[in-house]
């Protein structure tokens, strides 16, 4: 498809216009959980995914799992799209592992660490130097050393270390890519920066590439190479951390950053209400209805409310420089 | 004058035929009008601490000092005293609003539960009419009485939690880990609601989390807790941009200043887990994870003092800290 791949390796991970819809109880409504997603993760790189709950940010990363069938478009694995036969499935989910965001409800109570690092490996055949294959990942994870911790309990280990026991039962399987849905958020503030500073390394040592799912945008400042931010099933701004964090285009992005308690340099904006219902996707800019810009009468003096109310916005390049969909100008550098 | 004020509080867990001090000789105060926040890890014993506040401690506990609430010391209250006092005058926003509603109950009945349990007299149309005005009061529409938990959002279960402990109009609310599970933005929505009680009804509220950047923006002053102690204590700006004590500094660090180019590609954390109540180590309970940890650390504890800091108003127990003797 694209020529370019010739010159510049694929991505390791991919998503073309990526729909996923759910029915609802009417026979009308369809949520359009996901609605026209382009991302792409590099070899190596970390990005974030970054919105509010509800937002699709759960269901897309779920879909590039293949947990989550989508309705249309299609993810791409080193340039080669994904098929949704078992068996391919089985071997994508090896080199694609999960982190969950509480470890204590992701690891089964009554299992040992070793039974949880050991179930991944079982799954998928690997039997032979199991015990080495567990002591490795276990230690690559900071649980050294790993042999004490085989026979302990979940209940005998703190936030942190049931954390690293779940990324060692992901890294078991000598993975290329992890996917980590919040994967600090229910962790103590002390636990947090080690767990951050855990997958930086593992980025550097193994070249694992790093999807991370996270409404904390702090987190992003702390690791990620590039950041893209959703809302209501679209990527509405991405771009390299420091141009997306430090000059935020989306009036949406600006608003999320202003509330992190960690930014004084912005005036707070609050968004009023929750995130909005995505059965029924607002025509035009999809933020319009909540957006700061538009409330404010900004958007009547630079002639573009028309616009940012009747008139829809492409989808943004997986990739690229910074740019954001919206209609203030310079949101896009073309 | 203060509403809350806890003179040198402990309490001790019989466990095991162990004494486990969860709390170590506390000694706060809050003001009408004013927010506190308590930081610290998971078993640091700010929960159990603030557990005192209403006598919700489990029965092994044993608390000594004294906890003042409205100048009445709670602990040793007669019971009727003591139930009197829960939602009528001091009352606690549960942490988890996701588990802390009962799910087959509409969320009306639920606020308007401690009403009619508190005042005799109360109607049940006078109760339905005062869980609208709580409602609207917290930034929702009177009808979502009729609405069940599931029905509602992580942001608005947390508001009906808010207005259930305005129920009784009390002066003093204790919040616990209010905003932990929310997105940032209805984190500040949260946020920003219980600032503007604060202000409007001239209550005094304690916030507790782990998060020491949210109480930084939210609270007057902020007392940071290590092993059952207050290990420092003061304005909670100055707190968080200048820690004075070591422990303070990991929990403000742990939060990257956005744009910040120290924080890039440097997550920084606290090695280490905190002690076990039962087995604290000798001399200053933080120095096993303590990166500046001297001699001295490991022999001698160090006191809560006043800092010698031209002006302030604060306090920290480490020996690097400049207090006055």
């Amino acid at each position: 498809m694209s020529t370019d791949s010739v010159l510049t390796p694929p991505p390791a991970l991919e998503t073309r216009g990526i729909e996923v819809s759910f029915r609802g109880r009417g026979a009308s409504t369809t949520a359009r959980a996901v609605d026209g997603v382009d991302l792409a993760l590099g070899r190596g790189e970390i990005v974030a995914l970054v919105g509010e709950s509800g937002c699709g940010k759960t269901t897309l990363a779920r879909t590039i799992l293949g947990l989550q069938k989508s309705t249309a478009g299609e993810v791409l694995v080193d340039g080669e799209p994904l098929t949704s036969s078992s068996k391919a499935l089985k071997a994508y989910r090896r080199r694609v592992q999960l982190v969950l965001q509480d470890p204590t409800g992701a690891l089964n109570p009554r299992h040992t660490v070793y039974e949880a690092v050991a179930e991944g490996l079982r799954i998928h055949g690997l039997v032979e130097a199991e015990e080495k294959r567990v002591a490795q990942a276990l230690s690559l994870a900071g649980l050294r050393p790993a042999e004490r911790f085989f026979l302990r309990y979940p209940h005998e280990l703190s936030g942190g270390q049931r954390q690293r026991v779940v990324i060692a039962g992901a890294l078991a399987l000598e993975p290329d890519i992890i996917v980590a849905d919040e994967p600090v958020s229910s962790l103590d503030a002390s636990v947090r920066g080690e767990i951050l500073a855990l997958l930086l390394r593992l980025r550097e040592e193994l070249g694992l590439s790093l999807l991370v799912v996270t409404h904390d945008l702090g987190l992003a400042w702390n690791i990620a190479d590039r950041v893209a931010v959703m809302y209501l099933g679209r990527i509405v701004e991405q771009g390299p951390t420091e141009e997306l964090l430090r000059d935020p285009k989306h009036p949406y992005t600006r608003a999320l950053l202003s509330v992190v308690p960690e930014t004084e340099r912005l005036e707070p904006v609050v968004l009023t209400g929750e995130p909005p219902d995505p059965t029924r996707i607002p025509t035009g800019c999809r933020f319009h209805p909540r957006c700061p810009v538009v409330a404010s009468g900004e958007a009547t003096r630079l002639g573009i409310e028309e616009a940012c109310r009747g008139t829809a916005l492409p989808v943004l390049a997986a990739s690229g420089p910074h740019a954001a969909a919206c209609h203030l100008p310079g949101s896009t550098t073309t | 004058m203060a509403l809350l004020e806890m003179r040198d509080v402990s309490v001790t867990y019989r466990s095991g035929g162990l004494d486990v001090p969860a709390v170590r000789g506390v000694t706060l105060s809050v003001d009408a009008g004013q927010t506190l926040g308590i930081a610290g890890e998971s078993g640091c014993g700010k929960s159990t601490l603030t557990s005192t506040i209403l006598r919700m401690q489990p029965k092994s506990a044993n608390v000594t000092g004294e906890v003042l609430v409205g100048g009445k010391d709670v602990t040793t209250m007669k019971w009727g005293k003591v139930r009197a006092l829960r939602w009528a005058q001091a009352s606690m926003v549960f942490q988890g609003a996701m588990h802390a509603l009962n799910p087959v109950q509409k969320v009306g009945a639920q606020i308007a539960e401690p009403i009619l349990l508190h005042d005799k007299k109360a109607t049940k149309p006078a109760a339905d009419k005062r869980v609208g005005e709580l409602l609207e009061l917290v930034g929702l529409p009177a009808r979502r009485a009729d609405a069940y938990p599931h029905q509602l959002s992580g942001g608005q279960k947390q508001r009906v939690m808010i207005a259930m402990a305005l129920a009784c109009g009390p002066q003093l609310v204790i919040a616990d880990e209010p905003t932990t599970a929310l997105d940032v933005m209805v984190q500040a929505q949260v946020l920003d609601l219980m600032a503007s009680l604060v202000k409007e009804l001239g209550l005094a509220m304690v916030l507790i989390s782990h998060d020491l950047s949210v109480l930084s923006t939210s609270c007057d002053r902020v007392a940071v807790m290590y092993a059952g102690q207050i290990v420092e204590e003061g304005p909670a700006t100055q707190v968080f941009d200048s820690p004075a004590h070591p422990y303070s500094g990991a929990l403000a660090g742990a939060f990257p200043r956005i744009g910040d180019e120290r924080f890039r590609y440097a997550p920084t954390g606290l090695p280490g887990d905190p002690p076990f109540p039962g087995e604290l180590p000798d001399g200053c309970a933080f120095h096993p994870r303590c990166p500046r940890a001297f001699d001295r650390c490991t022999r001698e504890s160090p006191v809560l003092l006043q800092l010698t800091q031209p002006g302030a108003d604060r306090r920290a127990s480490c020996h690097l800290a400049e207090v006055r003797a």
